[in-house]
């Protein structure tokens, strides 16, 4: 779904954002709340200058509008793929970004993403997966690596992977799959202002992704091995 | 002298950096904690699922400690894995101990189990930042084979210090994926030089990526382990005030770059190619003054 589709579903009483590039940048009204919202569009690949744009964004809620939540609106391919955007160390600017997050959620700050397009990877790492609650479209593509890709680097067949998938949500992609496996809260469908209003309302802000991926049983071991490493005396 | 890091197990780190006889394992070989998902590969599983923890002292501080092994699937990260990695984060939010090595070798994320292991890299990231907020300083040391790479290199830069050795390789996607995607005219993995002037341990400490850089040896590391749990950590917003435009003005004059021998020149080294010689006291020495770092108060 276009980006300003979902910004007009999502805030239907207004909002001011506007797009530079593939950043996107500004306000929206939900129900009592005034949201800060941060994002990405055209299925972009984040560089350093893009991560670095997003830290500032964050820094800037931080500074002038204390507790107001953030909302990411996410659509990446992935970490851009450059042998530059190494040298300057990508890794760095991508957790400078979820240093940032962090620490506005310590401040305070709600912190919602959502998935509207596609989630890549090390772009999804710095952002999105770092909200208190992480919501996707149901038709929007989230995963590490595709399938042929996937396939080059494990030298498993592709047909094996491919086949595998449709059993298991551990390595498919697919928005279901997270959900299942605790990685996504929920999947928004129908009026999109509701289920921001009511993600706005239960924010959890602890680590709550593997007993939901216990409870949904798609990811049955997460949720007991912590358990074992604290009570392993 | 001591033993090689790079060339020693995660095992051998661990007794090799810890007290004599202090380290203590959790889930232990014996427990068979396994990852569930590999059988249905067809791939063997290892009963540390390659990462080993427990608790221990280094220089008498009691410490919490996760060691990645490379020589399992590359030190890749799997549901298991990432569990057994955040359990011990989790652990010292709760007993505070001085601090969590972290000896980090990795590709990041375990393809085998693709989504299982992004979700438990991005639980690892949020808990390494957990661990900062309750005041236990995270340490990571990075100088094995496989380097530290994928979602952990993200990871490894939310921990308070990162001690690197020349050997060390630190970035988010690997050469090889690089230049697999784009083409080996973008990135050509198998130019050793190249690939050292890009993520290895002397220009991410020239770029202040990493804070420490050690000689490949493990009484090296554990000196500067030592010496970082000494330091303390700031997590505060003033710290990532700084960090902030560490990373603007690093953007802002090494952008146009082609080579990690232009960002050298532009910090003043007029022979870059001679940074390769140099021994690691002569490189410290050398590039007091010579090197992008913080600001007042940042390291």
């Amino acid at each position: 779904m276009e980006w300003q589709k979902v910004a007009s579903q999502l805030f239907p009483s207004g909002h001011q954002i506007r797009q530079d590039s593939d950043l996107l940048l500004g306000e929206g009204r939900c129900g009592k709340h005034t949201v800060a919202v941060i994002g990405t569009t055209n299925h972009t690949e984040v560089g350093v200058e893009l991560a670095l744009a997003m830290a500032t964004a964050v820094l800037d809620v931080i500074r002038n509008h204390p507790a107001r939540p953030i909302v990411f609106l996410v659509d990446t391919s992935g970490q851009r793929l450059r042998h530059r955007d190494e040298m300057l160390g990508l890794n760095g600017y991508m957790a400078h970004l979820a240093k940032c997050v962090e620490m506005a959620r310590r401040r305070g700050h709600a912190i919602i993403s959502l998935v509207y397009e596609q989630a890549l990877s090390g772009g999804f790492l710095a952002n999105g997966m770092m909200a208190d609650v992480c919501a996707a479209l149901p038709e929007a593509e989230i995963r590490v690596m595709g399938l042929p890709a996937m396939a080059r680097v494990t030298r498993i067949s592709e047909e094996r992977l491919t086949e595998l998938s449709k059993s298991s949500p551990v390595f498919a992609p697919g928005a279901k799959n997270y959900l299942k496996m605790g990685g996504l809260d929920a999947l928004w469908e129908g009026d999109l202002s509701a289920c921001l209003t009511d993600a706005l309302e239960q924010v959890d802000a602890s680590d709550h992704r593997r007993k939901r991926g216990l409870e949904r049983g798609g990811r049955l071991l997460a949720e007991p091995v912590v358990n074992r490493v604290l009570t392993d005396s | 002298m001591s033993g090689s890091y790079y060339e020693s197990s995660a095992r051998a780190r661990i007794t090799g950096m810890l007290d004599a006889g202090s380290f203590h394992e959790w889930l232990t070989a014996a427990e068979r904690v396994t990852s569930p998902h590999l059988a249905i590969l067809e791939q063997p599983a290892a009963f540390d699922d390659g990462v080993i923890i427990g608790q221990g002292s280094i220089s008498g501080k009691q410490i919490f400690i996760a060691a990645q092994e490379g020589g399992f699937m590359g030190g890749a990260v799997g549901e298991v894995h990432g569990a057994k990695i955040v359990g011990v984060l989790e652990r010292a939010v709760r007993d505070h101990p001085a601090a969590v090595l972290l000896l980090l070798e990795t590709g990041g994320v375990r393809l085998q189990e693709a989504n299982a292991g992004l979700i438990a890299v991005s639980e690892v990231m949020r808990s390494i930042l957990s661990a900062r907020a309750a005041g236990v300083p995270v340490i990571v040391a990075i100088g094995g084979q496989y380097g530290c790479f994928g979602g952990m290199g993200i990871a490894s830069r939310c921990a308070t210090a990162i001690i690197m050795s020349e050997e060390g390789r630190l970035g988010l996607s690997g050469p090889e994926v690089i230049e697999t995607v784009r083409g080996v005219e973008e990135y050509d993995s198998r130019d050793r030089a190249l690939v050292w002037r890009t993520v290895g341990g002397k220009h991410r400490y020239l770029l202040g990526e990493c804070d420490i850089i050690v000689p490949d040896s493990m009484d090296d590391f554990q000196h500067a382990i030592t010496a970082c749990i000494n330091k303390g950590d700031d997590w505060s917003l003033a710290a990532l005030e700084r960090e902030h435009q560490l990373l603007s003005k690093r953007v802002k004059h090494f952008g146009e770059c082609k080579d990690g021998r232009d960002i050298w020149r532009e910090l003043g080294w007029s022979d870059p190619d001679a940074i390769a010689m140099m021994g690691n006291d002569e490189f410290i020495a050398a590039a007091q003054g010579r090197r992008a770092k913080q600001t007042a108060g940042g390291s």
